[in-house]
């Protein structure tokens, strides 16, 4: 017989205060309560982490990658979003 | 077997801490044997840290042992070189894994113990115990937890686990009242203020247990005979078996260094 | 720990897909672009991959038994503890890489259940057996060496989940390969028994390591296709030297001798080894070596112990869900 799936959850570890949580890897639990454990016993056994998140796979909407173009190449183009677009003579010092 | 057990001299504060240290070393190496054969990867790695944190807490407990006992013994003497009767641990660790529900009703007995356990001893008037509970009440309180997790989710889940859960908490509840003795030895310590008077504990222990087995649809028996004999080694059968593979290499290859 | 080429044919899956999407796959692949989980990719990709790095996590969930069977006789606490964190490790590894597996489309569940119906492979290394204590150093310091040879530039395959989990793998590693070569250095710094007992494990382990870099270049079937998908980046051969080159040395060191009596090193340095054995590999392969059918035997238990805690599990997760829905 095969053996029935478990879900799929997501982790995301904040290593240190002041950081972002960062996607670290999947495990497999029945409820939320095991999956945080496990979180904690698989992914932070080396002191990586101060906080845990975990989020059940399929509650993730992701970006089709087809629709890549259209996603994100118009954000190309824009460089006068960035410092670097603008010209401040050296001597004004850092701005 | 070529190689004599050692000599121990057991003052007060020796036998306190090789007790405990026992106590952690047992049940580690219970949880140990689980490795590579847990019901699921992610339950093999929980038992295994919780196995590595009790192998920890009984390294420092026999490594403070040797220091009070002075006579040049050290943890790894003390842990592969005294025989079953000089063992000291709680009868409940050395209990076999059986199944899963077995194992995790066993460290649910324990670490709600241990936990207020270290707990109280953060207080004790001996720095170096002081410290060692520091750390280790982190770790049982978290082995607490999870173990707690687990007997509501057997209790609660299908009528194979409830059967499995509360046929566990049949046969180790009578090793549970051991936990709350203390002999004269230990007295001297707790007047002293080094050591807790576990009796203290029992009533705290006994609610927790009450709400997890209750919310776990389980139910503690009513039988309240308790097994004694650990603390003096007076032991189990299952105790030698544990001893003769843990200290097989070491009593085979007499001084040899590993 | 590793993953062992086999010879399994891919041919039918070398039909003709779409020709403009995966000559861009290739272009993608030739740029060093990343492939990740919701990208377009040849079936034959996927099916490879998937094969791949499953037997990958197989051979680390197999490869805890026989280091396991010594856990509970480790000689010191340290070493107790030091073998524990090690073989939980491995635990860890497997479950990053059927994770990683799982994006392409297959289930850890079904991807455990072919490796114990026995349709699925691991690394035949793992069916030897663990003798002595020496085993497991000689396992630290060469299987894990092997391994981490093969392992190190599968951190910059072309599959995104794939390279990111053996990062994680190999940074976890770095210790693995120490462990085991301090247990050498100190048997080898030991008495006469312990350096006997150092020596034949050795002896047992040596051939079946080199056999864990897989067929030489010439019978490999699979190397054409993984090269260019850039899943591969070595040959088996290349591997293989490189593993023999870096070992040579550290034996000498050790004062143990390696038990290939006509090993010898050419002009430009490398260490020429003796003929492999394949019948050898072939059979263990085929599910004849010391010890295939105990380790199948011991994960087919381990799964059907643990089946009706799963199912608790499972049982109180939905009712909780209705409880919930109830309240």
């Amino acid at each position: 017989m095969a053996t029935p799936n478990t879900q799929l959850w997501e982790v995301f570890i904040r290593s240190r205060n002041g950081l972002a949580h960062k996607h670290v890897g999947s495990l497999h639990a029945a409820d939320t309560t095991l999956a945080l454990q496990a979180a904690r016993d698989i992914y932070t056994r080396r002191g990586e982490g101060l906080s845990i998140w975990v989020v059940p796979s399929n509650a993730i909407t992701a970006s089709d990658p087809s629709e890549k173009g259209m996603m994100f190449e118009p954000a190309e183009s824009k460089i006068y979003r960035h410092p670097t677009f603008y010209d401040v003579p050296d001597e004004v010092g850092h701005m | 077997m070529s190689i004599a057990s050692i000599q121990v001299s057991e003052t007060p504060l020796v036998l306190y801490a090789l007790r405990r240290a026992d106590d952690a070393l047992i049940l580690g190496h219970r949880l140990s044997e689980w490795c590579g054969h847990a019901p699921m990867l992610e339950e093999d790695m929980a038992l295994a840290n919780m196995g590595l944190d009790l192998l920890g807490q009984a390294r420092e407990l026999y490594s403070y042992a040797a220091e009070v006992e002075g006579k040049g013994n050290d943890e790894d003497k003390f842990a592969y070189l005294r025989d079953v009767r000089q063992y000291r641990n709680l009868l409940l660790l050395e209990q076999p894994n059986g199944d899963f529900a077995h194992t995790m009703v066993r460290q649910f007995f324990y670490s709600g113990f241990a936990d207020l356990y270290w707990r109280a001893m953060m207080k004790s008037d001996d720095a170096i115990l002081a410290a060692i509970a520091a750390k280790s009440e982190k770790e049982s309180a978290y082995h607490i937890r999870h173990s707690s997790e687990w007997i509501v989710r057997l209790g609660d889940g299908t009528a194979e686990s409830h059967r499995r859960a509360q046929s566990a908490i049949d046969d180790l509840w009578a090793y549970t009242g051991e936990m709350f003795e203390a002999d004269d030895s230990e007295w001297a310590l707790i007047e002293a203020g080094v050591a807790v008077d576990p009796a203290t504990l029992r009533s705290h222990w006994l609610k927790t247990v009450t709400d997890v087995v209750g919310e776990a649809t389980l139910s503690l028996p009513k039988n309240d005979w308790m097994q004694q004999g650990g603390r003096s080694g007076r032991h189990s059968e299952h105790l030698g078996h544990l001893l003769s593979e843990l200290q097989s290499m070491p009593r085979t290859f007499p001084g040899a260094t590993w | 720990m590793y993953t062992q080429a086999l010879n399994a044919s891919d041919a039918e899956d070398r039909y003709i897909e779409d020709a403009d999407r995966s000559a861009q796959f290739q272009a993608r692949i030739d740029a060093d672009d990343r492939i990740e989980p919701n990208d377009w990719m040849p079936a034959a990709y996927r099916k490879t991959l998937t094969r791949q790095i499953s037997q990958h996590a197989h051979s680390e969930i197999v490869g805890m038994l026989p280091e396991g069977n010594w856990i509970t006789r480790a000689p010191s606490l340290r070493r107790k503890a030091a073998l524990l964190a090690k073989v939980q490790d491995e635990c860890g590894h497997g479950l990053y890489l059927y994770a990683a597996a799982e994006t392409l489309g297959t289930s850890r569940e079904e991807l455990v259940d072919l490796m114990l119906s026995g349709k699925a492979k691991y690394s035949s290394i793992f069916n030897y057996p663990t003798l002595t204590w020496a085993d497991i150093g000689v396992i630290g310091w060469l299987v894990d060496g092997a391994a981490i040879m093969n392992q190190i530039p599968l951190c910059r395959c072309s599959y995104g989940p794939y390279a990111r989990a053996m990062i994680r793998v190999c940074k976890e590693e770095s210790f693995h390969q120490r462990q085991g070569f301090e247990i050498m250095l100190t048997l080898a710094r030991g008495s006469e028994e312990q350096k006997a007992m150092a020596q034949s494990a050795l002896d047992r382990w040596w051939w079946p390591v080199l056999m864990m870099f897989g067929p030489p270049d010439k019978v490999s079937q699979h190397s054409d296709t993984s090269t260019k998908w850039k899943i591969k980046r070595f040959s088996n051969d290349e591997l293989r030297q490189k593993f023999v080159d870096a070992t040579v040395p550290q034996a000498y060191y050790l004062g143990l001798t390696i038990p290939d009596p006509g090993m010898k090193q050419n002009e430009s340095g490398n260490w020429e080894y003796s003929a492999i054995d394949w019948s050898e590999f072939n059979a263990v392969l085929a599910g004849n070596g010391p010890c295939n059918r105990d380790r199948l035997a011991a994960r087919r238990k381990a799964h059907d112990e643990g089946s009706w805690v799963r199912e608790a599990a499972q049982a109180y997760a939905e009712k909780r869900k209705s409880r919930k829905a109830a309240a």
